[in-house]
């Protein structure tokens, strides 16, 4: 921010700034949708007064596939092809949601070994995402190399779902009732050599990214998410914690069996880029070690799917429920209604970058200088897709 | 939970409150109680987090089922609030001055299922389509396949078959009809 006469620049009450754009003192710049520092497609219609930004709107609309309406008209589980590109680089959340949305409705419980091959591939999926956006986070500040690093141990992690379900990038592995195969062979032992590898590159990424002077001269004050915000805007997951919010729904309401497992929500105190950053850092560790308390715990053998009726002539109970997970982001949730035909009537998608892409992006970017909104955007950790689905 | 609903069916016009499971409740509530009852379970009950805000079209009865998912962090307690309204000229008060993404939830209503929200900032903006002028999407009359054929004409050299027939024919080619 320049610290010199401030008297040319409009001044902000209550998060907005007082401007006149006819005044000709203000330049319209938009960032997006064909941008490096946008995550995915949207676009930001800044308001820029120098290099200062006075003014965000986010656009989405880019990306709209109609996935809600498609799930509408096809039999339930022909959704879930469609399900799981909602959100591209995390879509084990969607499976999942949906697969224990329609297990509710239609009064199915599946057997204890599915429950820990689920919360298996969940954490895994977590870590991949988180790698992938590490990176992301670092290119924004302008360092590019940490991102060639981590997409090469997300790709360690793709290889070991396409062993596990013969697919990288979206699984469709958790299934209504269960999951759709068993562990390959001496699979735990190759999950386990990818996480020490995935360790000791997370060792080093403390070193260069952390503890980066630059890292931090940019991020240290961006951003800062007050207390009195995380209500009024919904902020869930990490951007949550990072305000002091000790508030996780793996430990406050526990799905799955993660009431089996050792772990303490992470938490932060500043609340700004760089501890979200820290966050988010910390949550990778905390995901490698879950894993190995899942690979240590998890029943030897035993059924992994419940038997379900002919799943092309379904037909599930009227009712509706409400399913929700916490994804890297925060809560994810599917509500899902049925009018007990073959068809969803409904199938509702909560993503938390719906909140925190949309009205949080547009509250913290004003003040903020033109350079560092990319920063600011991947340290919300924003997914495009879940926004308009 | 039992006791929060015998509290707010006190103060307010609620109907049909229902469980759905341990921590999942619905109860439904007429439209002009609605932002009352909401401000009240905010600031008295401590369902402070909204969720999320959607609609279910309910066509056979004419009507729409607008859902208000609420959440309070320390019972973990989440709480749904419906609301019925007629689907010809759809109208319900707005909630933007109670959570600032409601903002976001309205606006999408509007374009998707075209529920106003009079007062809701940038109501009117278009949200996830451009330009659209035919009825909203998301309504069950609006019918996915004949848009499509309207708008994007098909390719000439392309046919499609019907996949039982398709299938019969390749399988069983000498059998002719009576497969």
């Amino acid at each position: 921010m320049f610290e010199g006469d401030r008297s040319l620049y409009p001044t902000v009450v209550d998060g907005k700034a007082q401007f006149d754009l006819a005044s000709g003192k203000f330049l319209k710049l938009w960032q997006g949708p064909q941008h490096p520092g946008i995550t995915g497609n949207m676009s930001l219609e800044l308001v820029v007064s120098g290099d200062e930004v006075y003014e965000c709107k986010v656009h989405v609309g880019y990306l709209h596939r109609g996935f809600e309406k498609l799930i509408e008209q096809r039999l339930y589980i022909q959704s879930f092809p469609l399900v799981c590109r909602i959100c591209v680089p995390e879509p084990d959340f969607n499976e999942y949601l949906y697969a224990v949305a329609l297990e509710e409705l239609a009064g199915i419980t599946v057997p204890e070994r599915a429950e820990w091959l689920r919360i298996l591939t969940l954490e895994m999926a977590r870590l991949t995402s988180f790698l992938m956006w590490i990176g992301g986070q670092a290119g924004a500040f302008g360092h590019g190399t940490i991102g060639q690093w981590t997409v090469t141990y997300r790709d360690y992690l793709l290889d070991l779902f396409e062993e596990l379900s013969g697919m990288r990038i979206y699984h469709k592995y958790i299934v209504p009732g269960g999951v759709r195969n068993e562990l390959p062979e001496g699979f735990t032992g190759r999950l386990e050599a990818v996480l020490d590898k995935t360790e000791k590159l997370l060792g080093e990424l403390e070193v260069v990214l952390l503890n980066n002077a630059i890292i931090k001269a940019r991020s240290v004050g961006l951003g800062i998410i007050t207390p009195d915000m995380i209500d009024r805007y919904g902020i869930t997951g990490p951007n949550q914690r990072a305000a002091g919010f000790r508030r996780d729904l793996r430990k406050d309401q526990p799905n799955l069996v993660y009431d089996q497992l050792d772990f303490e929500p992470i938490t932060g105190s500043a609340s700004d880029a760089y501890d979200r950053l820290l966050c988010r850092y910390h949550e990778m560790h905390q995901s490698i070690s879950l894993i190995r308390q899942i690979i240590k715990k998890m029943p030897g053998s035993g059924p992994f799917h419940e038997q379900l009726p002919n799943v092309l002539h379904w037909k599930i109970p009227a009712g509706q429920t409400y399913k929700k997970a916490e994804c890297t982001r925060g809560e994810y949730g599917y509500f899902v209604v049925s009018d007990g035909s073959m068809r969803p009537r409904r199938a509702y998608v909560r993503g938390p970058s719906y909140t925190h892409a949309m009205v949080l992006m547009e509250r913290l970017a004003v003040g903020t200088n033109l350079a560092d909104i990319a920063g600011l955007m991947v340290s919300l950790h924003t997914y495009p897709p879940e926004v308009e689905r | 939970m039992e006791q929060i609903l015998a509290t707010i069916s006190q103060l307010f016009t609620v109907s049909g409150s229902r469980r759905q499971n341990e921590l999942l409740y619905f109860a439904e509530c007429p439209k002009e109680h609605l932002v009352g009852l909401l401000t009240h379970l905010r600031d008295h009950e401590g369902f402070t987090h909204l969720t999320f805000v959607t609609a279910v079209d309910r066509i056979e009865d004419g009507r729409f089922q607008v859902v208000y998912m609420l959440h309070n962090y320390d019972s973990g307690m989440q709480l749904g609030i419906e609301v019925y309204i007629g689907r010809d000229a759809p109208e319900l008060d707005s909630i933007h001055t109670l959570w600032e993404q409601a903002r976001v939830f309205q606006q999408e209503l509007r374009e998707m299922f075209g529920i106003r929200f009079p007062g809701s900032p940038r109501l009117d903006e278009n949200f996830a389509l451009e330009g659209w002028d035919g009825i909203p999407p998301m309504r069950r009359d609006f019918d996915t396949k004949k848009y499509s054929e309207e708008t994007f004409f098909p390719r000439p050299g392309r046919f499609s078959e019907e996949p039982r027939e398709y299938m019969k024919k390749k399988l069983y080619p000498d059998r002719g009809s009576d497969v």
